[in-house]
């Protein structure tokens, strides 16, 4: 089963190696990971999916939070929480195509970043499978090229991951 | 005050209250030699070779309870400190290993003598740091100190390049007297409900076994494990690592288990009802094949580390906390408990100590007394006769140990020092000299093979010049004996490579390296050559014991198999095996 786990890094070097490395190390999988900087500078947030038996990510989890510069660590799928991805799509254009490429970022609320006489770079952001959903959609010959961030996530309601 | 970086190490050391550094100098560590040549409070031990260094700080650190120090220059020297980093590693054995690096401008210029410790030391260490200020140095030498002695303990890198130790650049020292991490907290008391719950299930238990591990070593709560022991009077056994916790020849205990632990721990695991695992970390020695273990069993577990929790097994109980903590909890709820006077169980506990009585019988150690050849059992149980069980034995890794694990009886926590999780060859005779540093007044032995021995034979140099006379007990069989064994039981004896067609002459090598030399080639020399070798108390003596090279290590649970399926040693002590299951 796919999970979503997000946590608080001391902004350390070599951090990002530990997560990563003990995934190498323990032969876990991962889908996605991303890192940035939060308000607080000493902090970095790491969102990484994971696909695994409870007993697996049970096993994560705690192993992750073994780490020592993991501060604090949460596990979305036990709580409502929000997910977004995202993505930047090249697709070649003509002007035959031109017309419904833009109905169909469109309808997937996206929005065209950059446009020259023969493609388009389509920005979508949501949740993941609506990413998959629009790459699906696009006549698969005329992709260049597919970017995404990996989700990245945040509860709902007033509890929030902090020190 | 201020201070250099290589002054401040040192500093820091001494009010972290470090007696000994093991280690071996090099450029990237000249400034900091340079500060230990000018003091005298922490005394350098001068190794000859790295990985000496961390096996005799290790060994230092397992007979003391205190952290082991290493130091050791960047690049090769960095290197060779691995393998002992990662011994130390997985069994939880607090150590600082201090780590020369190039000069932080050089990092990642491929300069001379560069590694990067940080990133090969990570899977081995609980934690690694890499000094980038000088100002930082104190405080990151006290949260190194910190982070490898509390919680679940482990071996902790400090790599410091050359410039932060820089003779010329002074900076005020202060060591802190403590620090707090706020991304680390290791738990302490253990879950209140857990442990009601716990309390209950052994009380209600009618087959239970006490399964007990390195962490009440490493938790000092052997005093505690026998109390409540006492308390509830289950059958205890223990794992290799947690030998001498509970005293071996107290009737209670029912010898170690797993691969080549007791018919009568394994059979009792095998059919328990309710098991207790304190400070075990069910190991795969431990529980042969996962889904043919403790079939019957409740299981209640207490570790410091969630992680080693459910990690293989399923519990039903889990409890987080400190083994010593938790049991002092269970005692005195267990001193209130109504049942605990009632003793709803006591008689189903006779009859489950009946039933251990009769795998008992089966006498699984029994070994050939009448061989002409030297048994290599009987010489562990003379050793263990002449220093009255009260020795500091050290092992190396392979058949031997598992002999010296199961005749020396250990009545004390710490005594049995041995890498079981890692099981490197070479540990032993470096962490005898690390013991008998520490305890300079107990007779320390090493217990060893022919292929051990000579993986870091070079240390006999090092206790020759720190004077510390230990005995090496080496039972030279001639072979690889552990890996001729699962040869001889797997792939039809086909001994590949596990013999040496030149064996070295082990008596003129430990008097070229200035110690006593002694060859063993009858049994009824062994009482009296043990005798001798420590009687001689300054001396460092190497007794190279002649031993039947045919032997097996037995009971035996071989890959894939369960407690419930061990191979046995005929009473005749023959090879021919007969199946009890
Ligand atoms: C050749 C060979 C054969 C072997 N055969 C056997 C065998 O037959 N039987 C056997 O038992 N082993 C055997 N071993 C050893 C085996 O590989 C493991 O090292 C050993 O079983 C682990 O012991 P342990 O479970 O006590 O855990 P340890 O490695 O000692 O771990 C200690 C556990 O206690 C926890 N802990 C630490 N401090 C505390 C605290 N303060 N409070 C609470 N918990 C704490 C830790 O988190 C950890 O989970 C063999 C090794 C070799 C090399
Ligand atoms: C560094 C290292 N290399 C290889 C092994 C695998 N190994 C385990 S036991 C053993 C043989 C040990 O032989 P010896 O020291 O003579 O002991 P014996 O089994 O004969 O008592 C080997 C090679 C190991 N444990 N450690
Ligand atoms: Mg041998």
């Amino acid at each position: 089963m796919r999970h979503i786990i997000s946590l608080l890094i001391e902004n350390e070097s070599g951090a990002l190696s530990r997560v990563a490395g003990l995934f190498s190390a323990r032969g876990y999988n991962i889908e996605s990971l991303n890192v940035a900087m939060t308000e607080d500078a000493s902090l970095s947030r790491m969102t990484l999916v994971t696909n695994g038996s409870e007993q697996v990510v049970e096993q994560i989890v705690k192993q992750l939070n073994k780490l020592i510069d993991v501060v604090k660590l949460i596990e979305f799928a036990e709580t409502t929480h929000i997910e977004r991805e995202l993505m930047m799509v090249k697709v070649k254009t003509s002007s035959s195509t031109r017309h419904e490429i833009r109905s169909l970022a469109e309808i997937f609320r996206g929005k065209i970043l950059d446009v020259t006489a023969t493609t388009y770079v389509i920005e979508v952001t949501g949740p993941s499978e609506k990413l998959d959903a629009f790459v699906a959609a696009i006549e698969p010959s005329t992709i260049i090229e597919v970017v995404r961030s990996g989700p990245t996530g945040i509860s709902r309601g007033e509890k929030g991951l902090s020190v | 005050m201020e201070l250099s970086g290589a002054q401040i190490l040192v500093q820091s050391l001494k009010d972290e209250g470090v007696e000994y550094i093991f280690g071996y100098p090099g450029g990237a560590v000249l400034h900091l030699y340079d500060a230990i040549f000018q003091q005298d409070a922490v005394k350098h031990i001068l190794v000859r070779h790295e990985q000496g260094a961390t096996h005799a700080a290790d060994g230092y650190a397992r007979a003391t309870g205190k952290p082991g120090v290493v130091l050791v220059t960047s690049g090769p020297g960095a290197t060779n400190a691995v393998t002992g980093i990662a011994t130390a590693y997985m069994d939880s054995i607090p150590m600082v290993i201090i780590s020369g690096q190039v000069p932080s401008p050089v990092i990642g210029s491929d300069a001379f003598q560069e590694v990067d410790m940080v990133g090969i030391t990570r899977p081995c260490v609980k934690h690694n740091f890499l000094v980038k200020d000088v100002t930082k140095l104190a405080e990151t030498v006290k949260k190194a100190f910190y982070v490898a002695t509390t919680g679940r303990p482990g071996p902790v890198v400090v790599d410091i390049p050359k410039d932060i130790t820089d003779p010329n650049i002074k900076v005020p020292y202060k060591y802190p007297k403590k620090v707090v991490m706020r991304s680390y907290q290791p738990a302490v008391s253990g879950d209140k409900e857990q442990i009601k719950k716990a309390v209950e299930l052994l009380l209600g238990a009618r087959k239970p076994v006490i399964y007990s591990g390195g962490g009440v070593v490493l938790g000092e709560a052997s005093a505690e494990l026998i109390d409540f022991s006492k308390l509830l009077g289950f059958p205890v056994t223990n794992t290799l690592m947690g030998l001498g916790a509970y005293p071996a020849t107290d009737k209670q205990f029912i010898g170690m288990l797993g691969m080549h632990g007791t018919y009568e721990a394994n059979m009792a695991m095998h059919e328990s009802d309710v098991i207790i695992a304190v400070g075990a970390r069910f190991d795969d020695r431990v529980t042969g094949k996962l889904d043919m273990f403790c079939p019957y069993a409740k299981i209640i577990h207490i570790d410091i580390d969630p992680a080693s929790i459910a990690k293989t097994v399923k519990v039903d109980v889990p409890i987080v906390g400190d083994v010593k903590n938790v049991l002092q909890h269970m005692i005195s709820l267990l001193k209130d408990h109504k049942d605990y006077k009632n003793k709803p169980q006591k008689k189903a506990l006779e009859a489950w100590w009946q039933q251990i009585a009769e795998w008992q019988a089966v006498d699984c150690l029994a070994f050939d007394r009448g061989s002409e050849l030297i048994k290599p059992q009987y010489v562990i149980e003379q050793l263990y006769e002449v220093t009255k069980g009260n020795a500091y034995v050290t092992s190396d890794v392979g058949q031997h140990q598992m002999w010296a694990a199961q005749y020396y009886k250990f009545d004390k926590p710490r005594r049995w020092i041995n890498s079981g999780g890692l099981g490197t060859m070479g540990f032993g005779l470096p962490a005898a000299i690390g013991v008998k540093l520490a305890f300079p007044d107990a007779e320390v032995a090493c217990v060893t093979g022919e292929a051990s021995i000579q993986m870091c034979i070079q240390e006999l140099s090092t206790a020759l010049q720190y004077k510390t006379p230990i005995k090496i007990i080496n039972l030279n069989n001639r072979y690889m004996g552990m890996v001729r064994q699962w040869q001889e039981f797997s792939y039809e004896s086909r001994y590949s490579h596990s013999y040496m067609d030149t064996i070295p002459e082990f008596v003129k090598l430990a008097e070229a390296y200035g110690h006593v030399g002694m060859r063993i080639d009858k049994p009824e020399q062994v009482r009296g050559a043990l005798e001798e070798a420590f009687a001689l108390k300054d001396r460092t003596v190497f007794l190279d014991i002649m031993t039947d090279r045919t032997e097996n290590v037995y009971p035996m649970i071989e890959a894939g198999k369960g407690h419930h399926d061990m191979k046995l040693r005929v009473a005749t002590g023959t090879t021919t095996d007969r199946e009890l299951a």
